[in-house]
């Protein structure tokens, strides 16, 4: 697999070499993504004739994970927006399509924009694309605003699950969280039965159904309902997916607050990766040519693209951060004897073959170029002391130090008036490693944040207490104990260049989830009920009757497969220790992720925040 | 990490060479490290091992010598780099966000207003990426290698076929001709998004009924429209009690009415459903929306009589404070600046209003401007402070830092002295000094005022570090002199200004014959 990887690189400068990394991994998911095009091509050629798109600015980045403009400019696109309130530009062309979101706010500048739209010369068709469901409530508003009757069609595209790499999906559903534990809606748990449902009919039934939590019975549920209505057709493909895992993200707050150790993990805490590009401060990227000052420092942040496409990125992202150096370096060194082949190269065929390996070479170079910038970026990071105390402070917490006092550094952080996230994730973890804070400790932090950061915060600790982030203890005892040894969440030699254990993403912490994952696969979740039971939510498994001659007949040896789903969001340190759980030798699981979100501490945080939009200030 | 070596400092003919000459100096900066590299041993935890700190940086500085030289031997431009072709406004060209930029500006019309302000639409980068690239060249994409279209083209052919018919269509697509649907159908029509009509659910049963399959279907979107239907259809009052007993429809009707800011039914809703407290803070809230400070104060007023949680409460009430000293003392203030009379306003004229603002930076600011007012006024520190209860750390670090920043040491100081009733022998301080310390030195306190608050640093190393670090000099040299070492003392002679104080006092130190030195 790896070999055919590297190999590919090469000529994956062809214009849709996005979308070859999809296909290496166990499972090929660019079938997914073709799915996914076929569908966009299909509606764009429902709008006969020259168009012009109104894009959601959101929907962009999802997008582009599907498709480049390329295609839709192979369907007569041919000017593209971004929706704003006013006069729609003028353009040439017969169709304009509305790309958004099922929001009130958007159908309120789509109706302005129709009616800004001048009748008597304009002759141009709307169209509505919803992504990725249609909704009554928009319908609604437009009726309301008088501009429903304006659209000739009104669509809706089906981007559940978007392909994000080889063997990680997506849906891209920021407040999927939010909905579920604190406003109840239990819309994105539809969405997301409905994705499982288009990956079924795409890949085969998943004869095994697990799961722990209230949403994942939920989501279990709808799937086997949705099932039942397709009784009538039988689906005929082989299943790929031997299992399938679905956890809510509430049977583990712990994993997304702590701060993540692995190489992908860290950028996205440092600087945040958002659609698979990442935005990095320019002046390490700035070329230095011989002679030339450092006149014309770039002022634009460097947007990266991170996926398994590349080949280092491929090989160093899910490595504890620790361990990146060092395999940088090791690349260094094949990529600069690789280069020392010239001197070798005597005979004109030589000259020809050096030659001819020069692109790959430089594509190596480059890649090893960036990477080095972004490690000597993070590493100006980790090695402050901020980070240092920080990182202390949480592995006292997850080792169960003091979790039932105000805590020092907490309490210092606020003086210093730290980001208020940062109070809030420390805060929350302490909460959750203490199973709920001490009435005086709760009330002490509580008015130290108020009287900090502003008393409007109080509506975000309410949503935290709502989630169940942040509590206060009640009668029962402290169970976090119980549940980190029988787990061994806590690994006191993790080792983090020559990992053993999954702890290593956390350098010392497992990741609770995939100890899960990884307990069902082996031994079985039979052996760990008792801490199952201290756990939220119910746990469950279903099976699903596949037609005869539709059994895997499995190969001596042969791995199985396991799609897990996070409802409510994964981190890319969780997606690293699963990736090292498929790679185990003798482990005998290859494991797929989806997930309605990629998150991390901060931006989970934030979308529990009621930001308050202040006109103040 | 500060001596990452300059890229130009290497001759760029032998790759060996210049990792042996890289050795030398890592080795040099390993020996300067040892005080460091102790202080990351000495805590309590490892994980994050810090011990192959020496090892990993010059590891990543081996790659970071590798790139360079590589680079000057193929002078490429790094624009033809296979990895990502970016366009200057650092989107990859040909995706579809930098796409939209491209083609809408062709059209952009300046006076068009933009009303996101979030969305930039970025005139400069535009017009520089028009330099770069001719519009048509753009979307030719890359020249094909190899045989890797085939590849993608296979794909399209063989796998998609594979296409599940099922997908498409359910069962109940091929009745579409009934019109008289059941609950069940209607909710799947719903979720399919075709017409339907609710109104034949005309009595109590039948359209609880279509609620409860709604509900069982878990689609927000099915469930909101017979919640609308509903809410178009029955009174509030049966409205609000069969929703009690359905929670799922329940929380989405409450969605629905904050989505559409009916906050009045909403307030109402929870009410009738004994939610007080979620009513309550709901319409705080509201406040948020309140530009006009009188207005908002008096809202938070009104507020007041909401049925919190009696812990709410008191932060309500606490806000409600804040906000009605806020206004007064800016009304003072902004006179007593215009007034042109009041020196402190003129020195530091103020560079924002103080209304909104957090109880701490509101402390922060009467510290400065109005800290020797008597504690009977409202911008009193004194009475802020009792006002609002604020913990004794806070108020410390935070008068510490205003009055450090008017550079007023003797204020300082008296924070310091304040607290001891032993007759002011002995300073002491609800903070750690080493935290005091550093709040003076952010504040660029000079030498001889912190050198005060370093002495008082009640561990050893950690007061000599602090020492070395801020130039107390007379604290580096006593302390060498009391550990009697005399070879410390003699390197930290070279570190002296020459001809200097401290200097002769180390002199003196060397030259006394009653020290016994243990080196």
């Amino acid at each position: 697999m790896r070999l055919r990887r590297s190999h590919l690189i090469c000529c994956a400068a062809s214009k849709e070499k996005m979308a070859a990394h999809l296909s290496y991994g166990r499972v090929n998911l660019n079938i997914l993504r073709e799915a996914a095009r076929k569908e966009l091509r299909e509606f764009l050629d429902k709008c006969a004739g020259s168009k012009a798109i109104v894009w959601d600015e959101y929907l962009t980045g999802p997008f582009g994970l599907i498709a480049q403009y390329s295609l839709l400019k192979e369907h007569e696109v041919e000017k593209m927006f971004t929706l704003k309130n006013g006069r729609l530009p003028p353009a040439d062309v017969k169709n304009i399509i509305f790309f958004v979101r099922p929001r009130l706010e958007l159908m309120d500048i789509i109706a302005d924009n129709i009616t800004s739209e001048d009748r008597h010369h304009s002759s141009r068709d709307f169209h509505i694309l919803f992504v990725p469901r249609r909704s009554m409530l928009c319908e609604q508003r437009l009726k309301e605003q008088g501009v429903l009757a304006s659209f000739i069609n009104i669509d809706e595209y089906i981007l559940d699950l978007i392909p994000y790499d080889g063997d990680l999906l997506s849906m891209e559903y920021e407040s999927a969280f939010r909905e579920c534990y604190l406003e109840n809606d239990q819309t994105s748990l539809y969405h997301t039965a409905k994705g499982l449902m288009t990956l079924q009919a795409l890949y085969g039934t998943i004869p095994q159904i697990y799961g722990k939590g209230e949403c994942a019975r939920l989501v279990a549920n709808m799937m086997l309902r949705m099932k039942r209505e397709f009784a009538g057709s039988q689906n005929q493909i082989l299943p790929v997916f031997d299992t399938l895992l679905l956890l809510d993200r509430n049977v583990d707050l712990l994993t997304p607050l702590a701060t993540q150790l692995t190489y992908e993990g860290l950028i996205d805490e440092i600087y945040g990766i958002s659609n698979g590009y990442v935005k990095l401060p320019p002046e390490k990227f700035a070329q230095k040519k011989q002679g030339e000052g450092s006149k014309d420092l770039p002022t634009e942040p460097k947007k990266l693209q991170l996926n398994s496409a590349e080949e280092l990125y491929a090989e160093i992202r899910d490595k504890n951060f620790n361990a990146v150096g060092a395999a940088l370096s090791k690349k260094a060194k094949i990529i600069s004897a690789a280069f020392e082949e010239r001197h070798n190269a005597k005979t004109v065929g030589e000259i020809k073959q050096f030659v001819s390996q020069l692109p790959h070479m430089q594509a190596a170079r480059s890649s090893l170029a960036n990477h080095t910038s972004i490690a000597e970026l993070i590493k100006d990071i980790t090695t402050s002391e901020a980070f240092f105390d920080n990182l202390t402070v949480e592995q006292e917490f997850m080792t169960g130090v003091d979790t039932d006092k105000v805590n020092t550094y907490i309490e210092d952080c606020i003086a210093q008036k730290d980001p208020l996230i940062k109070i809030l994730r420390l805060v929350c973890m302490q909460s959750v490693c203490n199973n709920g804070l001490k009435h005086k400790v709760m009330d002490y932090y509580k008015r130290e944040i108020l009287q900090t950061y502003g008393y409007e915060h109080m509506l975000t600790l309410n949503n935290l207490e709502k989630a169940g982030l942040l509590k206060p203890q009640t009668g029962s005892r402290n169970n976090y104990p119980t549940i980190r040894k029988t787990l061994k969440l806590w690994m006191e030699d993790a080792n983090e260049q020559n990992p053993n254990d999954i702890s290593y993403v956390y350098s010392g912490y497992s990741p609770l989830s995939i100890r899960l994952t990884q307990i069902l696969a082996r031994p079985g979740w039979r052996s760990i009920e008792e801490v199952l039971k201290m756990l939220p939510g119910p746990h469950f498994e279903e099976r699903q009757q596949l037609p005869s001659g539709l059994h895997k007949k499995r190969q001596q040896g042969e791995n199985r497969t396991t799609l897990v789903f996070f409802l409510g969001g994964v981190t890319y340190a969780e997606i690293a220790a699963l990736r090292f759980l498929s790679q185990v030798e003798d482990s005998g699981m290859e494991y797929v992720i989806a997930t309605t979100k990629l998150i991390n501490g901060t931006t989970w945080i934030k979308s529990l925040m009621d930001r308050p939009e202040s006109p103040t200030q | 990490m500060q001596a990452v070596l300059p890229a130009n400092s290497f001759l760029p003919f032998c790759v060996d060479n210049l990792n042996k000459e890289s050795l030398t100096l890592y080795v040099q900066m390993i020996k300067s490290k040892v005080d460091e590299e102790d202080y990351w041993h000495s805590s309590k935890f490892k994980a994050f091992t810090f011990d192959d700190e020496d090892d990993e940086l010059s590891r990543l500085k081996e790659s970071r010598q590798a790139v360079n030289n590589i680079r000057r031997l193929v002078e490429e431009d790094d624009d033809e780099d296979d990895v990502e072709r970016i366009s200057w406004s650092g989107e990859p060209v040909g995706s579809i966000s930098w796409s939209v930029k491209e083609t809408a500006a062709s059209s952009q019309r300046a006076d068009r207003e933009p009303a996101f302000p979030k969305i930039s639409t970025d005139t400069p980068s535009i017009s520089r990426s028009q330099s770069g690239y001719s519009l048509s060249s753009l979307f030719k994409g890359k020249p094909k290698v190899g045989n890797f279209q085939t590849f993608s083209d296979a794909l399209t052919d063989s796998s998609v076929r594979l296409y599940a018919p099922e997908l498409r269509k359910p069962k109940s697509e091929y009745k579409d001709y009934v019109s008289d649907w059941s609950p069940e159908e209607t909710v799947q029509r719903l979720q399919q998004g075709k017409a339907v009509s609710l109104e034949r659910f005309r009595t109590l049963q039948d359209k609880l009924l279509l609620l409860d399959h709604a509900i069982a279907a878990h689609d927000g979107n099915v469930i909101t429209a017979v919640l609308i239907y509903l809410k178009r259809t029955l009174c509030k009052e049966v409205l609000f009690r069969e929703l009690e007993s359905r929670q799922t429809a329940l929380r989405h009707f409450i969605h629905y009415l904050s989505e559409t800011q009916n906050q009045r039914l909403l307030l109402e809703l929870h009410r009738a459903l004994g939610r007080a407290e979620d009513a309550a803070l709901l319409q705080y809230k509201e406040h948020l929306s309140i530009t006009d400070e009188n207005k908002r104060r008096d809202f938070l007023k009104n507020c007041l009589s909401l049925p919190f949680s009696a812990e709410d409460l008191a932060h309500v009430q606490d806000h409600y404070t804040l906000l009605e000293r806020q206004i007064i003392i800016e009304v003072t203030d902004r006179q007593a600046e215009r007034g042109g009379k009041v020196e402190i306003f003129q020195k530091f004229p103020r560079k924002a209003l103080i209304l909104n603002m957090p109880l701490i930076t509101t402390l922060y600011y009467c510290c400065f401007y109005h800290y020797a007012e008597p504690e009977g006024t409202f911008s009193s520190p004194l009475n802020i402070r009792q006002t609002f209860k604020i913990s004794e750390k806070q108020y410390f670090v935070t008068a510490l830092a205003a009055r450090a920043k008017l550079k007023a040491w003797l204020d300082v100081d008296a924070l310091f002295a304040s607290r001891n009733w032993l007759g002011f022998t002995r300073k002491k301080s609800p903070l750690s000094f080493q935290r005091v310390v550093d709040i003076l030195q952010k504040n660029s306190a000079p030498t001889h005022v912190l050198q005060d608050y370093v002495a008082l640093v009640d561990d050893g190393e950690l007061r000599l570090t602090l020492a070395q670090k801020h130039k107390c000099h007379d604290i580096v040299i006593s302390t060498y002199r009391d550990m009697k070492d005399r070879q410390l003392l003699l390197g930290y002679r070279g570190k002296v200004v020459r001809g200097s104080a401290e200097e002769r006092k180390i002199d003196d130190l060397l030259s006394n014959p009653q020290i016994r030195w243990k080196n």
